[in-house]
């Protein structure tokens, strides 16, 4: 433990409605609370508690109260608590601070300044309860025309069409491989994903060859640095399969899963002796140029015959938008774009912090380009990387995404609290650890359908939007910039969104 | 193929303008010529769907003796004779003019501003590299230039046979100023009646809104304008005048003369049926309705509208998949009308034999020849 450090959270107890019940010590990984038997008293080590909330939920009495401690040093706009913190602990160890989740720095959230339009009289709203509203979309690569057949008057599709996948609502899950999450998450999003109608993304840690036949059907599979998992069967299984180039949380770095970590189950699906640390370089080897990428697009699609759309996906980086266009035209159906604001399970906080640009910007940027290049139609775009409510999603899709990823927002349906401690392995609610004393706190028949709800609940949200716009299909509001305004941007924000500020 | 305005960043595109309008069209299927009368009453019959503020006509069958030419109509704002200058010196090094007039108006109509308006029959003058390039596609490219290039000039229209008459002010208004009952003939008439929302009038903002031989008249305010127009500009369609028909005239030119895809296919691009019920047709048809809107969602033409396209030997009548803004339909003999209401149809020919509402993304197909047309009848509502 750290010398010097103050704790972070503040815990205070109701003795009188305490009942002794131990609920809080049992439930508490990071083992903050105490029962002692002679005193017959709960006593509560603050320092060890990083904020989770997992003992205040489901304490039966209500007697539990966490809460951040106030900045206790002298107040300092420059030299914040976190900074002085992090001081402390790497002046001890030398070592990198590690953190997990997204970014959580006040960088200007541009969904919070974009407004959607309505109709008022020259065009009717349309009510979604009354009439269809559409949010079906494809994902893949569309034909610049299509050639049609005509016999005795019937019209028959003669064109081959490129792969394409279809989702019934724009939300899909992001990538969160098994071990990074426990089993009982993964399967979760993987079951609820299959419920609704859309697709789950196995990140690069495989999948289990259990769920292949019952999930495929619904999983975009990851083929990543590390090429954990894959295998001809893996890639098969699947409908998109995604090339990782980076993430919005760490752009430009690897990943690494302690060996602690690696089970019999996570060794199986990646492939990998147990125990051994599941390292992820920062590049992909065989990728050092657009070439390369190209040549490994194809060497997948070849091993799937043609029959899958290739994703490749990206951090939203400075020149995003140049990127973007190489990957399009190397081959892949799909860009993924991940911002600044997407979420790990573990990163340096350091880059997590302050490496990438926002998403908002970088899809606008790139959908700019892929139109100015005629190419836009050549592939889907999925926006990725706090993306936190239906408003955000609906708003993406305006900007031009085809579809969102959802991640961080997925994992909060689940009962993550955001403490940002992924990294640690303890995550009190189940998600992102693989002690199985903390991962069967979630089942997945629950879980699912809490995630199930998310996804009808926003689709059900996205829907009202539409009809307010008097528009009954998503593919109308896709990249049309016309139904957004910027409240409180500067000139060049609104100028790289395309975007007209509110009452011009 | 057509010239970009570039602006470095989308938020400088100016706003769409807005307009509801009433529109009438009539043809003769067996392609006999008439003059303009029904279509200026019937569009006069739906007066309350104007302000004055933009009337226009597009007549097909108007010039015979030079049916082998462009007709050029062309309006110099303003009266700038500079840029009617400028505008004969491109013809002259593009075309051949074999015949140029003032379009002749009367002097009795007083109009808001009016431009001088000019026509021009015209053969394309290739020069040796733009051989390959078909004739319509050569001339579509001056043209948009022309639109772009040259202030206060304006093509009206570009086709062969066929002209469009427009300007500010009631339809009857500009019909009587062009004196088109007295002068002209046509076997199809197509008229639009404007009542903008968000701005005043200008002459070439005014529809029928026309490429080539075809021609677009609309009404209806399509909330899908930012994504079509994106997807048009892939094409190199820059919309310039920035109204809901220009899309409409863009996408009909794309898919109808460049991809050459017959009106029913097209149709349900533009209105395409719901997802629930591409899940009921058979196999053929559902992946043939699966890969047009998959293809084309960009095309879907979402929010209320009511469009009539003309070409020569054809008229479409189209009205949005809710048929938010519904068209009726009418016949008599071998004549075929489209009308916003079913009145104005009533109002020009009293003893109809047929009328009938076709159901929203049902296109109201009228050929040369044949009865096509009532094929939409058994759907109607
Ligand atoms: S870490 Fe979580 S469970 Fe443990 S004391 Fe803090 S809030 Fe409670
Ligand atoms: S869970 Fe609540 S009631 Fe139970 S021991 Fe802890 S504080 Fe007391």
């Amino acid at each position: 433990m750290y010398s010097y450090l103050l704790p972070e959270f503040t815990i205070e107890r109701s003795e009188d409605k305490c009942i002794r019940c131990r609920v809080c010590e049992r439930q508490c990984a990071n083992k903050v609370h105490e029962y002692d038997e002679d005193l017959n008293k709960i006593f509560s080590s603050n320092e060890l508690c990083v904020g989770c909330q997992r003992c205040v939920a489901l304490c039966p009495t209500n007697a539990l109260y966490v809460h951040p401690r106030v900045y206790d040093y002298r107040p300092n706009s420059s030299w914040t608590r976190d900074k002085v913190q992090n001081l402390k602990k790497q002046a001890e160890t030398g070592g990198v601070i590690l953190t997990g989740s997204g970014n959580d720095k006040p960088y200007r959230i541009y969904w919070d300044h974009l407004v959607l339009n309505a109709s008022q009289v020259t065009n009717p709203s349309i009510d979604p309860l009354r009439e269809p509203m559409e949010l079906k979309t494809f994902l893949g690569r569309k034909p610049d025309t299509l050639e049609i057949t005509f016999e005795e008057g019937k019209a028959s599709l003669k064109s081959q069409l490129n792969p394409n996948v279809p989702i019934k609502t724009p939300l899909v899950f992001s990538a969160m491989s098994y071990g990074a999450i426990s089993y009982q998450a993964y399967k979760s999003l993987a079951m609820a994903a299959k419920e609704f109608g859309t697709l789950f993304n196995t990140g690069e840690g495989g999948l289990p060859e259990h769920m292949r036949e019952e999930f495929g059907g619904n999983a975009i599979v990851q083929c990543a640095s590390g090429r954990f998992g894959v295998d001809s069967d893996y890639l098969n299984s699947a409908q998109i399969i995604e090339i990782k180039i980076g993430q919005g949380a760490k752009p430009g770095i690897g990943g690494h899963l302690p060996g602690e970590k690696v089970s019999a189950n996570i060794a199986e699906t990646r492939m990998i002796p147990m125990g051994t640390d599941a390292l992820s370089p920062a590049p992909q080897h065989d990728i050092y140029s657009i070439e390369d990428l190209s040549m490994l697009i194809y060497a997948l699609k070849e091993a799937t015959n043609y029959e899958k759309p290739v994703s490749v996906k990206i951090a939203a980086v400075h020149n995003v938008a140049a990127i973007a266009s190489g990957i399009v035209r190397a081959g892949a159906d799909i860009v993924a774009i991940d911002g600044i604001r997407g979420g790990t399970g573990a990163a340096p906080l350091a880059t997590r912090d302050n490496v990438g640009i926002p998403m908002e910007l970088a899809l606008a940027a790139v959908d700019k380009r892929l139109r100015e290049e005629g190419i836009r139609h050549k592939c889907s775009v999925l926006a990725a990387g706090g993306i936190r409510c239906s408003a955000d999603a609906i708003k993406a899709i305006a900007l031009g995404a085809d579809a969102v990823y959802i991640g961080t927002a997925a994992l909060v349906a689940m009962g993550c609290t955001l403490c940002h401690k992924c990294y640690t392995g303890k995550c009190n609610w189940g998600i992102c650890t693989q002690d199985p004393f903390l991962t069967k706190r979630l089942n997945p028949e629950i879980t699912s359908q809490k995630l199930v709800n998310l996804l009808k609940g926003w689709s059900h949200e996205i829907q009202e939007m539409l009809g307010g716009m008097g528009i009954n299909a998503i593919e109308s509001l896709r990249g049309n910039r016309e139904h957004l305004r910027g409240v409180g941007l500067e000139e060049w924000e609104l100028n790289v969104l395309g975007v007209k500020g509110a009452g011009e | 193929m057509l010239v970009q305005k570039h602006f470095e960043s989308d938020r400088f595109i100016p706003d769409k303008e807005m307009d509801a309008c009433g529109l009438f069209g009539v043809m003769n299927t067996k392609g006999e010529k008439f003059g303009g009368s029904m279509a200026i009453n019937a569009i006069k019959n739906m007066k309350v769907r104007g302000s004055g503020l933009g009337g226009g006509f597009a007549i097909y069958g108007l010039y015979p003796e030079y049916k082998e030419y462009y007709a050029l109509h062309i309006m110099y704002q303003n009266k700038n004779l500079d840029a009617k200058r400028r505008v004969e010196a491109f013809l002259k090094e593009h075309f051949y003019v074999v015949y140029d007039e003032e379009i002749p108006t009367n002097p009795d109509v007083a109009l808001f501003f009016p431009p001088i308006v000019w026509r021009y029959y015209v053969a394309p003058q290739k020069k040796s590299e733009d051989q390959a390039i078909p004739d319509d596609e050569y001339v579509v490219t001056r043209v948009m230039y022309l639109n772009t290039n040259v202030d206060d000039a304006y093509v009206f229209s570009s086709g062969k046979d066929v002209g469009v008459f427009k300007g500010v002010g009631f339809p009857e208004e500009i019909a009587d100023y062009f004196m088109l009952d007295k002068l002209y003939q046509g076997y199809i008439w197509t008229v639009h009646s404007r009542f903008p929302t968000n701005t005043p009038g200008w002459w070439g903002g005014a529809h029928p809104f026309n490429i080539l031989d075809w021609t677009v008249v609309h009404n209806g305010e399509i909330s899908s304008y930012g994504t079509n127009r994106r997807y048009l500009e892939m094409h190199n369609y820059y919309c310039t005048l920035h109204t809901d028909t220009e899309v409409l005239a863009y996408a009909v030119d794309l898919l109808m003369r460049r991809q050459n895809l017959p009106i029913e296919i097209v149709s349900k691009i533009f209105a395409p049926p719901m997802w629930d019920a591409i899940e009921q047709m058979n196999e053929n048809d559902k992946k043939l309705f699966t890969a047009l809107r998959m293809t084309y969602a960009p095309l879907l033409m979402n929010g209320p509208f009511t469009v009539i396209i003309a070409h020569h030997n054809e008229m479409i009548g189209l009205t949005d998949r809710i048929r938010l803004r519904p068209i009726t339909a009418g016949a008599k003999g071998d004549f075929v009308f489209l009308s916003s209401e079913e009145a104005s149809i009533r109002a020009v020919c009293p003893d109809l034999e047929i009328a009938w509402t076709p159901p929203g993304g049902e296109p109201v197909v009228v050929r040369m020849n044949s009865q096509d047309h009532l094929l939409s009848v058994k759907k109607s509502i």
